[in-house]
């Protein structure tokens, strides 16, 4: 399973939001590969969930079938359990 | 042996290892640490790469400006810089870097400032500062390294306990930090937005237009901006010398092709670094967590964003406005021109935006924000100098933090030579003691 963690620079909320899909994902014995990345570079991935932060949830043009889950706060644990539960029956 | 030598002085190796040594205190599984190793010593390859792209048409610039405005000029640009720093400083940043990331857990388990950095490509940057800063007061190898790794994990405490006070009343508790190299600008923006805006209503009952979300993109962001530069550039430099340079081509689409290869370099880098952090960091936390049981985060700027997004604006606009006086201010007092950039500006401006409209409401953001605008255009210009070669490269680095440190060590080297420098470290360890010492009740890190 390929899960993708989306900021505006790819560089410093999506590293944290892809630590906190991490460590929930370990905590539930799920296995996936999460990578962070910026904005521009996501449109041209084939992923099977996005999880990006609010603020950047308007510019994603959704991607054919893909999933995109927003989070308000990056390093919040419940936060990113609960909006990935429903998806991935944790 | 020569291989060994040889091995251990390649940049991209020292961060590899870097994530392997970190990978393995946390017992990770074998593919686990190969594949966290490997990627990381590529994303450093490829960072590495991007600074190929991006050298000739920064070059390009420069001659465009001398030719057209006969004035050095600069733009501000953390990744490009770094990136160009990496083909003479790589070994030393690495490991700067390296032991820096160590510095920081030690400081904070000995001392009263819980900070663990967590913003990996601001530390990158910092460690390439230092790495440039100490080599110019004379300092070379070994003491380069331990020098330049005490005061990377300084910087990683220190800054943001400074930010902390204004944090705390925008998140309203003090479990989070921010971990931004842009805190000393942050602390006196909003400082001054409290004094000003006493009484002023939040800048979240104001009402602004949508147009300027495409700047959330940074890709389309650089490219549109670096075109609208490389574009009047060449129309002051002139349609002659401009079409010498291309070799023929018309001078306009040149500008045009010249920068979005720079954003497409740009976009390199970010890759490369990116990848890079991607193992390290988490490695990094998850040390950092065990041995520092009540560790403060410190985030990345874009974690204030959603407490107030229309001061996101605000302040950001703000910035443009501050940046863009001091930039026509600066050659009128013989300094080299800094043309605002557009990244630092924005996530700078967004940021004290938010801190500044936390303890002075509207009239803060604006004030603090313009300030800040000024602050880091203006910083860079007094930079330049203490950065030897790497002050030449029509680049530099953006925010307020890398200018406060490379001009205090640059002018300490300059004046008392290496002496300065071990004074400085003399009156970082006499703060953190200072801040530490049990006192009766518990302890506010001043400002």
């Amino acid at each position: 399973m390929k899960i993708l963690a989306i900021c505006g620079m790819g560089l410093g909320s999506s590293l944290m939001l892809k630590m906190t899909i991490d460590e929930v994902l370990a905590e539930a014995g799920i296995e996936a590969d999460v990578e962070a990345c910026d904005l521009g570079s996501a449109q041209s991935q084939k992923v099977d969930y996005i999880v990006a932060t609010e603020e950047i949830g308007e510019h994603l043009q959704s991607i054919e079938g893909t999933p995109v889950i927003l989070v308000a706060n990056v390093i919040d644990r419940g936060e990113v359990h609960k909006k990935l539960a429903p998806h991935l029956n944790l | 042996m020569d291989f060994i030598l040889d091995f251990l002085s390649e940049p991209s190796i020292i961060a590899g290892l870097t994530a392997l040594i970190g990978l393995l205190a946390l017992r990770k599984s074998f593919s686990n640490i190969l594949k966290g190793t490997l990627k990381t010593t590529i994303g450093f390859m490829i960072l590495g790469a991007g600074a190929g792209v991006i050298v000739d048409s920064l070059g390009i610039m420069g001659n465009m400006l001398e030719q057209g405005f006969n004035v050095t000029g600069v733009i501000p640009n953390n990744e490009a810089i770094v990136a160009v720093a990496q083909s003479t400083l790589g070994r030393e940043t690495a490991m700067i870097m390296a032991f820096g990331l160590v510095a920081n857990i030690a400081i904070a388990r000995v001392t009263k400032l819980k900070y663990i950095f967590l913003t990996g490509h601001h530390t990158f940057f910092m460690a390439c500062l230092l790495a440039a800063v100490l080599g110019v007061a004379g300092f070379t190898g070994a003491p380069l390294v331990i020098i330049g790794s005490f005061l990377l994990g300084s910087t990683m405490v220190l800054f943001p306990a400074m930010a902390q006070p204004f944090m705390r009343k925008v998140t309203g508790n003090d479990d989070i930090a921010l971990g931004h190299f842009n805190s000393a600008s942050y602390a006196v923006s909003s400082w001054i937005g409290e004094k000003v805006g006493k009484g002023s209503r939040s800048t979240e009952e104001m009402k602004l237009p949508d147009g300027l979300s495409f700047l959330r993109d940074n890709t389309i962001s650089t490219a549109v901006t670096m075109s609208i530069i490389y574009i009047v550039l060449a129309l002051v430099s002139g349609r002659e010398y401009v079409t010498e340079l291309s070799g023929g081509q018309h001078f306009l689409l040149f500008a045009i092709m010249q920068a979005l290869m720079f954003t497409a370099g740009f976009t390199i880098v970010l890759a490369g670094v990116r990848m890079m952090l991607a193992e390290i960091i988490p490695a990094f936390k998850g040390i950092a967590q065990k041995i520092v049981p009540d560790a403060k985060p410190a985030l990345d700027c874009p974690i204030t964003f959603p407490y107030a997004p229309t001061a996101v604006i605000v302040g950001f606009l703000g910035s443009v406005v501050g940046g863009f006086i001091v930039f026509l201010i600066l050659p009128l007092v013989g300094l080299p021109v800094i043309i605002p950039g557009m990244i630092p500006i924005f996530f700078t401006g967004a940021a004290t935006g938010v801190l500044a409209n936390a303890v002075g409401g509207r009239r803060g953001a604006i004030v603090g924000s313009v300030l800040n605008g000024a602050i880091i255009t203006f910083l860079p210009a007094f930079l330049l100098p203490m950065l030897g070669d790497l002050g030449f490269q029509n680049t530099t680095f953006g925010d307020s933090d890398f200018g406060v440190i490379g001009i205090l060590v640059g002018k300490l080297g300059d004046l008392m030579g290496s002496v300065g420098i071990y004074l400085l470290v003399a009156a970082v360890v006499a703060i953190f003691v200072a801040v530490s010492l049990p006192k009766g009740k518990k302890t506010d890190v001043a400002a």
